[in-house]
């Protein structure tokens, strides 16, 4: 079987959160996903609540924390990722941009990405194509075509609102499994040890 | 091992008194800073170079050369000279005219300066700024070896038959340093030229500067100037004393928490354990900076940042005497006993001209 990570980041802040409960499910879904495509998946999950702090102070520092730096780089190795944020005032939550703000440029470029949000009304759902998709567009990442939206009515059990989500969770899973398991990732130039010898650099 | 005191130069609130110093009193503060660190037996007085508020020094060889005329001992350096928006002509000139004023006591750190909106004020554009750096610093190593140069390059009108004046104090230019905070590219540059390599160590954790120290000292070897352990290395430092360290947290920490650059970010407790800032205790001082030696090798100067973020003039010179008194004289015992012979020690102007005296010699024998 072949290995690939998946990172998770849950935008979510409450305890319990429904931000978590959706990226939960669409763990669940990849990992089954990429088993059926024979690969076994190593998931970890970030929880940006606990990194609150630390995003604000790398804002202004420019340099993370330890536990921060830890979840970064998971994020940045990993063969593909998640994100879910909750919906704030027609966007992505501050808190979930933050974060993505702090990463390096070109960090998760070229990352197979699942997109996917929560919110307490239905009105917002296009808000996942209208801010979240461009967001990373511009990051160069790879955004599956489905993006899954679960507002408050969506959690309600064995509705028909609730099978469309499970549908939406597993198509969304399947097409980031596809990505992930097709492609090898190329490992990422270090550049202090991948040095532009001063030669190269003198010629401009 | 030498041992300094760089000044940023920056015009900060007294948070504790809410007052400003005029620019007058900021500039002569750090005119007192730079007298105070040759009365405590320190080596080197360096300060920053700035076009904005609220920094005052914009003219360095205008302060370093009214220092030198104060001073007898003490090597006046930059931290930083702007390559990337100064004109290289006029820092080969500027530096090569204090360096005679001052006896040779003169060298220098190039930095490229992170303040956007300054490089269009110099007709450039920050997103130059690594070739910048490379092309007028380039430019600049001609100049100052080379009785007459043509060039022509991408960033300065071309110069034909012109020649830098006044020469270099004994055809031995000022020695170079580069800094940088974060970009390879300068490790690299500083290490073809067999220049130094400062770090400036004090914002960002140890473990960034360790990945670009190594890559300086390797590249520093592989182009054939020496060991990797010979290379010459510089940190920067930042601390606050008082006798019991519950007294220099107390003090210390209205300054930490309004100051530029982390102010308002994380606690005093948090940064000090992240960075190398340490307020406490001269001998927690003593520990904390020894440790420096394990982490990035033997290096060759030390340098200490102490008056800034409003701190008050009388503040910084009480700091300035424990430092001398307490905390550099055990420092330069610890670290010149554990360097090896091959190390070299900080350089100096007498040095550089020793060593080229000695190599003009072996090849005046070496005529037939």
């Amino acid at each position: 079987m072949r290995q690939r990570k998946l990172a998770i980041v849950s935008g979510g802040l409450a305890e319990p959160s429904s931000t978590r409960l959706l990226a939960d499910r669409l763990a669940t879904a990849a990992d089954r996903a990429l088993e059926e495509l024979d690969v076994e998946a190593e998931v970890g999950v970030l929880e940006l609540r606990d990194h609150a702090h630390g995003v604000t102070n790398m804002l202004l520092t420019g340099f993370a924390d330890e536990r921060l730096g830890a979840a970064i780089k998971d994020v940045v190795e990993s063969d593909g990722l998640i994100a879910v944020t909750p919906i704030f005032n027609a966007s992505y939550s501050g808190l979930f941009k933050t974060f993505f703000d702090v990463l390096e440029p070109g960090a998760i470029a070229g990352k197979p990405l699942l997109i996917a949000a929560t919110a307490g009304s239905p009105r917002h759902s296009l808000t996942l194509e209208h801010a979240v998709r461009p967001l990373f567009s511009y990051m160069r990442a790879v955004v599956v075509p489905t993006a899954v939206f679960a507002a408050s009515e969506d959690w309600g059990s064995a509705s028909s609102a609730e099978q469309a989500l499970s549908k939406r969770i597993d198509r969304a899973a399947g097409e980031l499994a596809r990505l992930v398991a097709s492609e090898e990732r190329p490992n990422r130039l270090d550049p202090y040890e991948d040095v532009t010898s001063f030669e190269d650099l003198l010629d401009g | 091992m030498q041992f300094g005191v760089f000044s940023v130069g920056d015009v900060t609130p007294d948070p504790t008194t809410g007052r400003v110093p005029t620019e007058a009193e900021r500039i002569k503060a750090m005119v007192a800073v730079a007298l105070k660190t040759e009365e405590i037996g320190l080596d080197v007085f360096a300060t920053g170079e700035h076009h904005n508020p609220p920094f005052v020094p914009s003219s360095p060889t205008t302060m370093l050369g009214y220092v030198a005329a104060r001073t007898e001992r003490i090597i006046l350096s930059t931290a930083t000279t702007l390559i990337t928006t100064n004109d290289p002509v006029k820092i080969a000139e500027d530096f090569a005219m204090l360096q005679h004023l001052a006896d040779g006591r003169v060298d220098l750190m190039m930095g490229r300066g992170n303040t956007g909106p300054v490089y269009p004020w110099f007709g450039k554009d920050i997103r130059d700024g690594i070739p910048l750096a490379i092309e007028n610093y380039h430019l600049l190593h001609r100049l100052w070896r080379e009785g007459v140069v043509d060039w022509e390059g991408k960033y300065r009108t071309p110069l034909q038959s012109f020649t830098s004046t006044p020469r270099p104090l004994d055809g031995i230019p000022p020695f170079v340093w580069h800094g940088s905070i974060r970009s390879p590219e300068i490790a690299e540059q500083a290490a073809y030229y067999g220049d130094g390599f400062f770090a400036n160590n004090i914002f960002w954790p140890k473990e960034h500067f360790i990945r670009l120290i190594d890559l300086y000292r390797r590249r520093f070897e592989h182009y054939g100037h020496g060991r990797a352990d010979q290379a010459i290395v510089g940190l920067g430092g930042q601390v606050f004393m008082r006798k019991n360290s519950q007294d220099a947290v107390r003090e210390f920490r209205p300054y930490f928490d309004h100051a530029p650059v982390y102010g308002y970010g994380p606690s005093l407790e948090e940064f000090t354990e992240q960075t190398p800032l340490t307020v406490g205790s001269p001998q927690q001082v003593i520990e904390k900076t020894l440790k420096f030696r394990d982490y990035f090798g033997d290096y060759q100067r030390q340098m200490f940042l102490m008056d800034h973020a409003g701190l008050p003039l009388s503040t910084v010179l009480e700091q300035l005497e424990m430092l001398g008194s307490e905390v550099v004289p055990v420092l330069r015992r610890e670290f010149d006993a554990l360097r090896p012979a091959h190390v070299p020690e900080g350089p100096t102007h007498a040095a550089l001209k020793a060593a080229a005296d000695g190599k003009a010699l072996v090849e005046a024998a070496d005529r037939p």
